[in-house]
């Protein structure tokens, strides 16, 4: 068990300590006592009420022997921009799910509730650090200088990417869940390589995102394996906002994800997501850790997806809204505003400019998509292969032909079809 | 004045064709900005808000509420507000400058689209319309753009093929035809359910299929089961005590209504029975040779994968006989007699629906094979029930084939409009007299039943001799 692992379970503060934790579960009948003989499982390290906070759900600071210095080193203008970028990427998100309402993209992933999580991870990366996101990562993308507009174009459908990922070191989005987990572990060992080979090559880490529905995918443990066998320097960031899709949680798993990190051999953190300046204190200690040679780390951000799954999506058919109001008193923007107000760091003058700056990004956000035009699907013909190939070509034909056999054929040449005239 | 925009309703979920508007949250003359929520609308997945995708004032809610209407239909005309407020100086103008965006909207969406609110809820299911197939040829010719595109992709198709020599290609194409003869006839299904069947002990080619192709499904397997249970215990306790005695509604009598296929057969049976004068005849055959016959186009190269029986033959003899005495394959009208120059061969078939006869058309242009294919498809879309109505009508002589439950012979009741049925008995190993020594041969029994007013008993007479000529010699087909 790692040292951050101990940390995160010793932070519980008021939370009960381990064995207490363990213990319900090892009552079961028929299961050996845990701890009770030598070489019997513990059940687990980390209880489910137990998680790093710096800064609780009313705004109040916590200390933390491991994790408190990392923000305790940080500027007030630093603590202004963590609300800002939060800010900014809530009011995108509220844009963009309108512009789906609007039919001006095919879908959506709508990010709020999980702002903290992402603002607090991105932000805690150097520009040498490589990203390897899902398709819900939109804060992270702000934290890495990506236009957000360009985050459209693929859910627009009029491109397969949008970006180019060598510019700010934050991957595509992979729509194919925990694939991206392999990715960056094969990206990781590359870094190694490459310091292997020169070692003036700048230390850099990779973060992987992911998340609860997809820590059950075989990917991640294959992902986990190898990072771990090879001391790669990657971070597995595990979003679990309790729901995949409409699977809660406690059916992927019945024991914190974290306690998974225990069974690669590698240090495993608990944090509340939803708290921006613990998940920026956890995620700078696993990128130094991952850095300096001492190989992987899983981070676990307990939080919340407030809406939807997808803008396909109606989350009143699973779950109850007692539960989301529950969250909605955790929220990660109101608790930072609550402490910045507090302290003095931040007035109202503040506040109304991230509002004011956040429209301004939203009507830019507009007007680039509306820009965009419509998607051409024969550019996805010519794009599978390098060259062109007789049975794409066939393919093609066949398309344009059932295409041209529907009476409003015309009006249909755009896969977007409704919308603003 | 600017024309107002015009918000289409679109496709919030992923591949949805239409929505309900269930509340508008605006009404004509507010003025809404970018982004203000104007109406909530219901799809097959979920209730969903839709914000403003324009400021301006409200000229026209297009779509009553509660009204669904399809993915792309203008649902609420907003106008630019810009006009107004100055024109709100000058009372008289103002007046005409709200109205005349409402009017001009109105006008739009009439040229557009017929206004909605009237009419039935549209269905659940939708498809985008195609074009009628008439059409498509000159639609197709006449765009420039799509022309090119097939064009190209036919070298491409055809190249791959033409690396192989032709013979090749023929032969695989034979092969091919064969599999899928041999497939067509196979009855589809998906192994679990396979074995499930075999496991329970059913024939799966005795399952009513509703598949989406055809194939058997679970469910289909479990109601046979659980149908073919009830049938074997119910059995058991068929026979039921009674239950007391002057009750006016005996619960011992069991009442089926009588509809669908049932009351059909009933009304042609009885029709058929009271108008045609029948008279049955039957004679025994020695119907080895066809025994022998159907066993070498098993294994023949040219009938491979094709199921043969001896109704094949029985079949072609029908249609042999018929040729030579054509008052059996006609119709009485009453005042005339219509002979049929063709032969739509009706072949009676038990199915989960009920009786049903449907025919082969044009049977006397079909080779042995042709007719083995034609029953073979005609028996698997009467067993999955999927009989079209046009296979039904139009026949002109039927055969039914009561051999296969293992009845030697009955006088059938003819189809009506028809004036000829001939009934196929079980084929079994009996003592026959051959040059004056008893050896075992397959025997059938053949019966025929005739339409008196049509077909007298001479004329009935050949014609069941010549059927039973060929069924003891196939070889006379050839003549």
């Amino acid at each position: 068990m790692g040292k951050a692992q101990h940390a995160a379970s010793g932070t519980a503060g008021d939370a009960s300590p381990i064995q207490e934790a363990a213990a319900p579960d090892a009552q079961a009948p028929g299961r050996p006592q845990a701890g009770g003989s030598s070489g019997v499982l513990q059940q687990r390290a980390v209880g489910p009420d137990e998680a790093v906070q710096l800064l609780d759900e009313h705004g109040t600071l916590r200390h933390e022997d491991t994790f408190s210095p990392y923000i305790e080193a940080l500027d007030p203008e630093v603590l202004r921009s963590f609300y800002r970028d939060m800010a900014t990427v809530r009011r995108f998100d509220t844009e963009a799910t309108a512009l789906q309402r609007q039919g001006e993209l095919a879908l959506w992933v709508p990010v709020v509730g999980q702002e903290a999580a992402q603002i607090g991870s991105g932000r805690a990366m150097k520009p040498a650090d490589y990203a390897f996101p899902t398709y819900r990562e939109h804060g992270v993308a702000l934290t890495r200088g990506l236009d957000l507009a360009d985050l459209l174009k693929l859910f627009r459908g009029v491109s397969n990417g949008g970006w180019d990922p060598r510019e700010t070191n934050f991957h595509l989005y992979t729509l194919v869940l925990a694939a991206q987990t392999l990715h960056a572990v094969g990206y990781a060992m590359g870094i190694s390589r490459d310091i292997a080979t020169d070692p003036e090559t700048e230390p850099a880490a990779v973060v992987a995102y992911f998340g609860d529905g997809s820590s059950s995918e075989g990917d991640v443990h294959e992902s986990m394996v190898f990072a771990a066998s090879y001391d790669a320097p990657v971070v597995f960031f595990c979003q679990n906002n309790n729901w995949a899709i409409s699977v809660p949680f406690e059916v992927q798993s019945k024991v914190p994800l974290v306690n998974r990190a225990g069974g690669y051999g590698i240090p495993g953190i608990r944090v509340d997501g939803n708290d921006v300046l613990a998940v920026y204190a956890v995620t700078q200690w696993a990128l130094e850790h991952a850095r300096n040679g001492h190989g992987p780390v899983l981070i676990e951000a307990s939080t919340y997806r407030i809406g939807a799954h997808t803008t396909a999506d109606d989350p009143t058919k699973y779950r109850m809204s007692e539960e989301e109001e529950l969250w909605k008193t955790r929220d990660p923007l109101q608790r930072l505003e609550t402490y910045l107000r507090a302290s003095g760091l931040a007035d109202d003058e503040f506040f109304e400019q991230v509002k004011g700056d956040g429209d301004e990004l939203a009507g830019h956000v507009r007007r680039a998509t509306l820009a965009l035009g419509g998607a051409d699907i024969r550019q996805k013909f010519a794009t599978v292969y390098a060259e062109a190939h007789p049975l794409v070509a066939e393919e093609l034909a066949w398309f344009e032909n059932y295409e041209a056999s529907f009476a409003d054929a015309d009006t249909n040449n755009s896969q977007i079809q409704g919308g603003a005239a | 004045m600017t024309a107002p925009n015009l918000f289409k309703l679109p496709d919030v979920g992923e591949g949805l064709l239409e929505a309900e508007i269930v509340s508008w949250k605006v009404k004509e003359g507010d003025t809404v900005a970018v982004n203000d929520v104007i109406v909530e609308i219901e799809t097959a997945k979920s209730l969903v808000e839709l914000p403003s995708p324009y400021a301006g004032v409200v000229a026209q809610l297009m779509v009553a509420e509660g009204e669904t209407v399809d993915v792309g239909t203008p649902i609420i005309a907003i106008g630019p507000n810009a006009a107004q407020g100055p024109a709100a100086a000058e009372p008289a103008p103002d007046t005409r400058a709200a109205e005349t965006p409402a009017t001009s909207a109105v006008e739009e969406v009439e040229a557009l689209k017929p206004l909605v609110g009237s009419g039935p809820k549209a269905d659940a299911v939708k498809r985008r319309p195609r074009l009628a197939a008439a059409s498509a040829g000159p639609a197709q010719a006449a765009s420039p753009a799509a022309a090119p595109a097939p064009a190209a992709a036919a070298p491409a198709a055809a190249k791959a093929p033409g690396q192989e020599p032709a013979s090749s290609i023929i032969s695989k194409a034979a092969a091919t035809a064969n599999r899928m003869v041999a497939r067509a006839n196979r009855v589809l299904a998906k192994p679990p359910v396979r074995k499930a069947a075999k496991d329970l002990g059913i024939n799966l080619s005795e399952v009513l299929a509703t598949g989406l192709r055809g194939e058997v499904t679970k469910k289909d397997l479990l109601s046979y089961q659980d149908q073919r249970a009830a049938e074997q215990t119910a059995a058991g306790s068929f026979w039921t005590p009674a239950a007391g005695r002057g009750a006016a509604e005996d619960p011992r009598i069991e009442r089926i209504k009588v509809k669908g296929v049932r009351k059909a057969t009933a009304k042609a049976m009885v029709e058929s029975a009271f108008t045609a004068p029948h008279v049955s005849i039957f004679v025994d055959v020695d119907a080895s040779r066809t025994m022998e016959f159907v066993k070498r186009l098993k294994v023949s190269r040219d009938f491979e994968g094709i199921k043969v029986s001896p109704l094949l033959i029985l079949a072609k003899a029908v249609i042999w006989a018929a040729a030579r005495n054509p008052s059996v394959n006609a119709t009485w009208t009453g005042d005339e007699i219509l002979i049929k120059h063709f032969m739509n061969l009706g072949i009676a078939a038990a199915t989960p629906r009920g009786l049903m006869v449907p025919n082969i058309k044009d049977a006397q242009d079909l080779s042995l094979k042709e007719l083995a294919v034609a029953l073979n498809e005609l028996a698997t879309t009467a067993r999955a029930g999927k009989t079209a109505p046009a296979d039904m009508q139009g026949g002109t002589l039927t055969v039914t084939n009561i051999g296969a439950l293992g009845i030697d012979t009955g006088t059938p009741i003819i189809n009506p409009g028809e004036v000829a049925i001939v009934a196929f008995g079980t084929i079994k190993q009996k003592p026959w007299v051959v040059d004056g020594e008893v050896v075992p041969r397959w025997v059938t029994t053949l019966g025929g039943s005739f339409d008196h007013r049509v077909v007298d008993g001479d004329l009935s007479a050949r014609f069941m001799a010549d059927v039973a000529a060929i069924m003891e010699e196939p070889a006379l087909l050839l003549d």
